[in-house]
């Protein structure tokens, strides 16, 4: 084996050319490199999700808890992670916090791909004045900058978690709908959907049964980039007091409070900080894990040479 | 290729058309009586004061002409006057306009020149050290927050090692050095997102491209490996590439708003920020016009380079 991986180093250039056995033992490896990330990915999901779900039976100490002898406390035996200025314990905090990420993410995001893979098919596929109107409305939402975007709706809407949820997926369609129509424009014109058309199909069965499948991994990419982003946007906004509004612990707010007290209690801002990078880490380790189980191409090649 | 120019610059009207009227929407569709969003709010329990405040700020008038002179005062220019400080919305953001445009090339140009070099050098050495090294620091780099890049940077480079100023602002112009070392770690911050996503999309664009039976037959066809991937790979990899910079360049200036508000940078998004909190709605709708024009513009040359890059979409 080691022969083999050696032998596939030296021969310069990826991808297609390579001699079978050399390849399969590299996609092997790949895949179970990939899997296994994703398997750590989906620990840190589940993990959030048992935490969010379960947080009264976890947390060790109630979140708003104000405990004026133990106001900016270390990380000790008694609070884990230390405690805030009103005295509150962060570890609790954090776990209660793992809530609102969760739906955030979910919700956002799902909102986003159902809107984005719609009007990107439709658009891409259709082409003429449906595609340019389609696409001007699209232009419209892409044009205002992600946190303008989200500033500018929870400032008219209010700040509050549902509001930035709505806020959070609207803003993220439009770069769905254009990454499906962009590819969607790339495969219109192929022989095989030229020979869907030829056999009847008709135009709805061909954006769904025979175009989506043949786009998804870059719509996987994104979207399991899109989870994480939504996550980061929710804490972005509760960081700048605009989404989960006090006492309720959300790691963006949390993060906030750290910056303030950065110097003497530095734990704070780390850990809310790690809490984030850990949640969307594990979102986007899973997305990479399904992108190489859901692409086609790569499955086909592997079947081929087993 | 010019008249395709010219088609996206026209098809430009129509959008910038759609967004105003959302931004002047705004007013409108928040909860409550818009006239409250737009005087100061110490004369806001005098019903006379607003009866008063309404008819000179037109809202008495039917909303679509409100739209149209609120429009017709935007395209001169004129995004009418602070509440707080009584300052032209105008004014207040040129006057910190240098600051968030010095942040956003800085990182973006940072960003760049390490993601695609390293995204295609990933590519190419698909499963070596450098690839699983890269692919990585990829991946931490787009799941952190940029709020917590900023703050542990600021906890490593300047409160502990003491090398870089925690924040404030010096311009470039003024003190170089001072002004370099002032926007270093908030580009760094800035920039840590759009330059793992670049780097993630290369690879996976690059190595999908591979893939495609046009690169087997130029290969075939006894083409140097080099001019493969430089002439034919790369330039159908790099088309992806672009729509995902220009879409997070929109990440970049929103990411502003976050990093001026750590770093205590003096820019337009400061002044948003600031602006929300003290309630001052004209000037919140004019930063997010400004934005978002701004914007525009960026997604119209990415639009373009686009073409370039993909005869197939410029004779469409």
């Amino acid at each position: 084996m080691a022969a083999s991986t050696v032998s596939t180093t030296n021969r310069t250039g990826p991808g297609a050319l390579k001699v079978a056995g050399g390849r399969s033992v590299w996609l092997k490896r790949i895949r179970n490199e990939s899997t296994t990330r994703g398997i750590v990915g989906a620990c840190i999901i589940l993990a959030m999700i048992v935490l969010a779900l379960f947080a009264p039976w976890i947390a060790p100490y109630d979140p708003a808890g104000v405990d004026g002898s133990a106001v900016l406390n270390g990380p000790n035996g008694s609070h884990w992670l230390g405690t805030d200025n009103l005295g509150r314990d962060v570890l609790s905090r954090l776990i209660y916090g793992a809530r609102i990420s969760v739906q955030a993410g979910l919700i956002a995001t799902a909102l986003s791909l159902g809107l984005g893979i719609v009007i990107g098919l439709v658009a891409g596929f259709s082409g003429g004045w449906l595609d340019n109107v389609l696409m001007r409305f699209v232009d419209g939402f892409l044009a205002f900058p992600d946190l303008v975007f989200l500033i500018a709706i929870t400032a008219m809407l209010g700040p509050n978690l549902t509001n930035a949820m709505i806020a959070i997926g609207i803003n993220g369609f439009p770069s769905f709908a254009r990454l499906v129509r962009g590819e969607v424009l790339s495969v219109r014109e192929l022989e095989y959907i030229e020979a869907s058309h030829s056999v009847g199909a008709r135009p709805v069965r061909i954006m769904f049964r025979h175009i989506l499948p043949n786009i998804t991994a870059p719509i996987i990419v994104w979207a399991s980039l899109r989870v994480g982003t939504a996550i980061l946007a929710e804490a972005g906004l509760s960081f700048l007091g605009l989404g989960v509004q006090p006492p309720t612990p959300s790691w963006g707010s949390m993060i906030n409070l750290g910056n303030t007290y950065l110097e003497q209690a530095p734990w704070i801002a780390l850990s809310s900080g790690a809490a984030i990078f850990l949640a969307v880490l594990g979102a986007n380790l899973f997305g990479d894990m399904l992108r190489d189980m859901l692409d086609p191409r790569l499955r086909g090649q592997r079947f081929a040479e087993d | 290729m010019s008249r395709y120019v010219s088609r996206r610059v026209l098809a430009m009207i129509p959008v910038i058309i759609i967004v105003s009227i959302m931004v002047f929407s705004m007013v409108h569709l928040s909860p409550g009586d818009p006239v409250m969003l737009l005087i100061p709010p110490e004369e806001a329990s005098n019903e006379e004061t607003i009866e008063l405040m309404r008819r000179r700020l037109g809202l008495d008038r039917p909303v679509v002409i409100q739209y149209l002179d609120w429009g017709w005062n935007a395209l001169q220019g004129d995004l009418g006057r602070s509440i707080r400080t009584r300052q032209e919305v105008t004014e207040a953001i040129i006057e910190r306009l240098p600051v968030t445009l010095q942040l956003s090339l800085f990182s973006t140009v940072l960003s760049l020149v390490v993601a695609i070099p390293l995204g295609i050098i990933s590519a190419l050495k698909r499963n070596s050290w450098f690839d699983s090294a890269a692919t990585f620091t990829g991946l931490m780099g787009i799941s952190l927050p940029n709020m917590f890049v900023g703050i542990a940077l600021i906890f490593i480079f300047a409160l502990k090692l003491g090398w870089l100023p925690p924040s404030g602002y010096v311009s470039v112009f003024d003190d170089p050095v001072a002004g370099f070392k002032s926007l270093l770690l908030p580009s760094i911050t800035l920039g840590t997102a759009l330059m793992a996503s670049v780097m993630r999309m290369m690879r996976s664009t690059l190595l999908e491209t591979l893939r495609r039976e046009y690169i087997t037959t130029a290969r075939a066809k006894g083409l140097a490996p080099k001019v493969v991937i430089s002439r034919h790979a790369l330039r159908n990899a790099l088309i992806p590439v672009t729509t995902i910079v220009g879409l997070q360049i929109a990440g970049l200036l929103g990411g502003a708003f976050i990093i001026e508000y750590i770093f205590a940078l003096p820019g337009v998004g400061k002044l948003a920020i600031d602006s929300i909190y003290a309630r001052d709605f004209p000037v919140v709708q004019g930063v997010v016009l400004f934005f978002t024009i701004t914007f525009l513009g960026i997604n119209l040359l990415v639009d373009l380079g686009y073409a370039f890059l993909d005869p197939r979409i410029r004779y469409s």
